[in-house]
């Protein structure tokens, strides 16, 4: 393999980019970027960048100089992918001739409302956060749709902005499918304990305001006044491109446990993704940041070995601030049949819960007890039943 | 210079954390070396020592950031300044420290 490409340029197109070099590819490397600017972090988006803590600078993906000996298309999205001929249409006309690719074209935000008034908002890029971050202003009514990750910590830290918040989520606990419903109800409760009003158990029916917003009309006719409103619905991988190209694609590029699609120097890595979870017996797709950076090492390894070498992941791990806290999960907790807080409270929110089935740990949920989360990490890590 | 203990108390994977001002992490690779930097992690507050270490590299608990025990570069987001290292030396089976003076460029450390 001589020139490969990379599409995409966010975590997981940059974690590939620096595992081909790292793993000793010295080929032509060419990346394709569809984001106007160089590549950034997304987890600060919610977080300190939002907050104004930490500056555009300070959540670039490259080091100082970092650069991957790469031709760098940025500004520039795939349209097309032909892998019989090696051939990549780009948006600016290109067609690539590359001896394989790496599909890395990440997810973009449910929007349910594609025709909202102004002050309506998704938050997946800079730009995104940028025009939010100019809306956070003190005494503003901001009201997020949906209790997911994103919501919860643009929830917490438009609070600490000074910004009156409310959340509203259609399912009766909020993270009860990351979490589960027993700490799905135990993270809300840091909502309360820190001024924020959450509705549960009741959907939006549409979104009031002709130029701008002015409110959320709740599907039981509640209307909640609004400034400035936030959809955090979930995403959907970016895959249409892929269309005609033979990949298997269903929700996210279908993969085997080691990032190969079947078709012959095409992987695919991140949330595009939807990898074979030995573990589960199916394909899911990972949306988190620890997952896109371990699995672009992982398929690059497949790509560069012919498939011939087999990396084993680690569990898949993510963690969420919020309320000036961390709340970190590790494993599968689908398979779960108990759980139980072996540390701490769970209704002082700092714990450290284990999941398991049939006595077998299989995740592992904690709010302030790093050290022994990373001990029952390492431990699941070890585990017969996170190997494929 | 500061004896940490014998190298037999350390065994290879394991990780001590010395309560100095600020504190440092001394680490014992797989592979039988043995490393001090800093604990505390550049991005955001969390001791390293609390880390998972792979080969050269400790990857911090909570966001992890991943850092080379050897020159303290982190490997990409989310810490953007290196670790402070510190000189190791195995003298007659004892790990000794010698404090480095300054903060490499870029690092912050506590006040003290």
């Amino acid at each position: 393999m001589r020139r490969i490409a990379v599409v995409g340029g966010s975590l997981a197109g940059v974690s590939a980019a620096r595992a081909l070099r790292k793993q000793g590819y010295d080929g032509e490397l060419v990346m394709v970027c569809d984001e106007p600017g160089p590549p950034y972090d997304r987890p600060p988006l919610s977080k300190s960048l939002l907050a104004g803590e930490s500056t555009e600078a300070e959540i670039g993906l490259l080091g100082e100089g970092e650069t991957f000996d790469a031709d760098w298309r940025i500004g520039v999205a795939a349209t097309g992918l032909r892998p019989a001929e090696g051939g990549v249409t780009l948006s600016d006309g290109t067609e690539l001739r590359v001896d394989a690719v790496v599909i890395a074209t990440g997810a973009r935000p449910r929007q349910p409302w594609p025709d909202a008034p102004a002050g309506v908002f998704t938050l997946r890029t800079l730009d995104d956060a940028r025009a939010l971050r100019a809306r956070l202003l003190p005494g503003a009514r901001l009201v997020v749709v949906g209790a997911g990750f994103v919501g919860a910590e643009v929830a917490s830290t438009a609070r600490a902005l000074g910004v009156d918040v409310t959340v509203v989520e259609a399912l009766g606990t909020p993270l009860a499918a990351a979490l589960g419903n027993e700490f799905g109800a135990v993270i809300a409760g840091l909502h309360a304990a820190h001024g924020v009003r959450l509705l549960c158990g009741t959907g939006v029916s549409r979104l009031v305001g002709q130029q701008y917003v002015e409110g959320v009309e709740l599907a039981d006719g509640r209307m909640i006044p609004a400034d400035v409103v936030l959809v955090g619905v979930g995403v959907r991988p970016n895959v249409e491109w892929l269309a005609g190209s033979g990949l298997r694609v269903t929700d996210g590029v279908q993969c085997d446990a080691y990032g190969l699609t079947g078709i012959d120097r095409v992987v695919a890595v991140g949330d595009c993704a939807s990898w074979y979870e030995p573990a589960v017996g199916g394909h899911s797709r990972l949306e988190h940041w620890t997952g896109a950076r371990e699995r672009a090492a992982i398929a690059v390894s497949s790509l560069l070995s012919g498939g011939r070498q087999r990396v084993e992941g680690r569990p898949p791990y993510f963690w969420s601030d919020q309320y000036g806290r961390t709340l970190q999960l590790a494993g599968r907790i689908a398979a779960a049949d108990s759980v139980t807080v072996e540390e701490g409270s769970a209704a002082e929110h700092e714990f450290l819960a284990v999941y398991r089935q049939a006595g077998q740990p299989v995740a592992v949920l904690a709010l302030g007890h790093a050290r022994s989360f990373l001990r029952w990490r390492k431990q699941l890590a070890a585990a017969p039943t996170a190997a494929g | 210079m500061i004896r940490v203990c014998a190298l037999t108390d350390l065994p290879p994977g394991e990780v001590l954390r010395l309560d100095l001002e600020p504190a440092v992490a001394v680490f014992h690779t797989e592979d039988g070396e043995v490393f001090a930097v800093d604990d505390n992690c550049t991005h955001q507050n969390a001791s390293l020592a609390d880390g998972w270490l792979e080969g050269c590299e400790v990857e911090c608990p909570l966001h992890a950031a991943r850092f080379d025990l050897r020159t303290g570069e982190p490997d990409g987001p989310p810490a953007t300044r290196p670790i402070r290292t510190h000189q190791v030396d195995i003298t007659d089976g004892d790990i000794y420290l010698t404090l480095s003076p300054a903060a490499q460029p870029g690092a912050t450390l506590p006040a003290p």
